[in-house]
């Protein structure tokens, strides 16, 4: 039950963080569920994000892994819950609200301003991912790699991304 | 965006079904492989069932970004308020996220069997990999449409570098440069259209 409720305390306090993507919260999912709670290592953090991305849907449902591995199916249906209804219920509100808004004049200066904060902390998301996921030279050149294949082409990000877990698999065998 | 497309009813026809909004998310929350969840939905909301125009499924993105929460959720429950009220969110949060909670649920359980094992290990690196290469892409593109000026940039790194080089907490971080961002760009008289807020083009990449 004790569980239960650190897997609802955090997650519905990470959910909060997300503005502008997941990622933005990647920061402070590595501090609790890998250094504070000990629920997972980083790779094993990095490894559920990362598959997360594959998955259809929100790209964050690597939170309800986390919760399944703490906790089994009640961990998975807490992590879900804590994630998605507090920002839901903040969304529901706020989205009424605000197309009455349009006129206000905050309004631009609010998107405007949160929109440079968000790109600063998908930054430091992708700062703390890349001491995880690019360990060597070859990993650096993988990254490398599918950012300009989807910089420059239309290809659906799954492709180049499983292509990326089959190079690991071949640097693993050579 | 005008005053009038975000308060004008953006249904043509009689309003949908709580069950098919609920089959519609989740055949989207089913089938959007690969993290173009946006591309998805406008083509689900807007092009086949015309349950909203492309202004309004805008300006709903453009909300979505600005608040907590994913895209993909928010979409679902900005659409489906519109559509259903509290329910129609409801159920199209619900539909959108099942397929993938299911999915990663029996990810967790396939990684207790086959999380140690090395082969699995190299394949989920070399994914880790590829997906901080999406990341970037996805940040740059949201950049590119987001920064504006060198104070934007400014901006970025200081929050960037204080969260990921000087261990900030990032809800520190999110109201301390949120408030010195939002202040740097406060309306001021004879700046008038300078002001409009960002939208996102539908095409791009999106981290939802």
């Amino acid at each position: 039950m004790k569980q239960l409720l650190d897997i609802a305390g955090v997650f519905a306090y990470l959910s909060l963080l997300t503005v502008g993507g997941g990622m933005a919260a990647f920061p402070e999912l590595k501090t609790l569920t890998v250094d504070t709670y000990h629920w997972v290592t980083f790779p094993e953090m990095l490894h559920f994000y990362s598959l997360g991305q594959l998955a259809p849907g929100p790209n964050m449902m690597m939170v309800v892994s986390i919760g399944a591995v703490v906790a089994g199916l009640p961990g998975a249906a807490v992590a879900l819950i804590a994630f998605f209804l507090p920002t839901g219920i903040l969304t529901w509100a706020i989205g009424r609200l605000w197309t009455h808004l349009a006129t206000w004049r905050w309004r631009p200066a609010i998107q405007s301003g949160l929109g440079s904060v968000s790109v600063g902390l998908v930054l430091a998301g992708a700062i703390i991912m890349g001491r995880g996921a690019v360990t060597d030279a070859l990993y650096a050149a993988v990254a490398i790699v599918v950012f300009f294949l989807l910089l420059k082409t239309k290809i659906n990000p799954a492709y180049p991304i499983v292509a990326s877990g089959l190079v690991g698999v071949l640097a693993h065998w050579l | 965006m005008s005053e009038t497309s975000s308060t004008a009813d953006p249904l043509s026809g009689p309003r949908p079904s709580l069950g098919r909004i609920f089959w519609v998310f989740l055949v989207m929350g089913a089938t959007s492989l690969g993290g173009g969840v946006v591309g998805y939905l406008r083509t689900g909301l807007v092009v086949r069932n015309n349950w909203l125009d492309d202004v309004t499924f805008v300006e709903l993105l453009s909300i979505s970004q600005t608040l907590p929460g994913l895209n993909a959720t928010n979409m679902s429950i900005l659409v489906g308020d519109r559509l259903r009220g509290a329910w129609g969110a409801l159920l199209a949060t619900v539909g959108m996220c099942l397929p993938g909670a299911t999915l990663m649920t029996a990810a967790a359980y396939a990684y207790g069997i086959g999380g140690d094992d090395p082969w699995s290990k190299a394949f989920l690196h070399g994914i880790a990999a590829g997906a901080l290469g999406l990341i970037v892409v996805v940040m740059v593109q949201l950049g590119s449409r987001v920064l504006k000026g060198i104070a934007d940039y400014v901006i970025v790194l200081a929050t960037a570098a204080a969260v990921a080089f000087f261990g900030v907490q990032v809800p520190y971080a999110l109201i301390a440069a949120g408030i010195v961002a939002i202040w740097w760009h406060r309306p001021r008289d004879g700046k008038a259209h300078d002001a409009r807020p960002h939208n996102p083009p539908v095409g791009e990449r999106h981290h939802e």
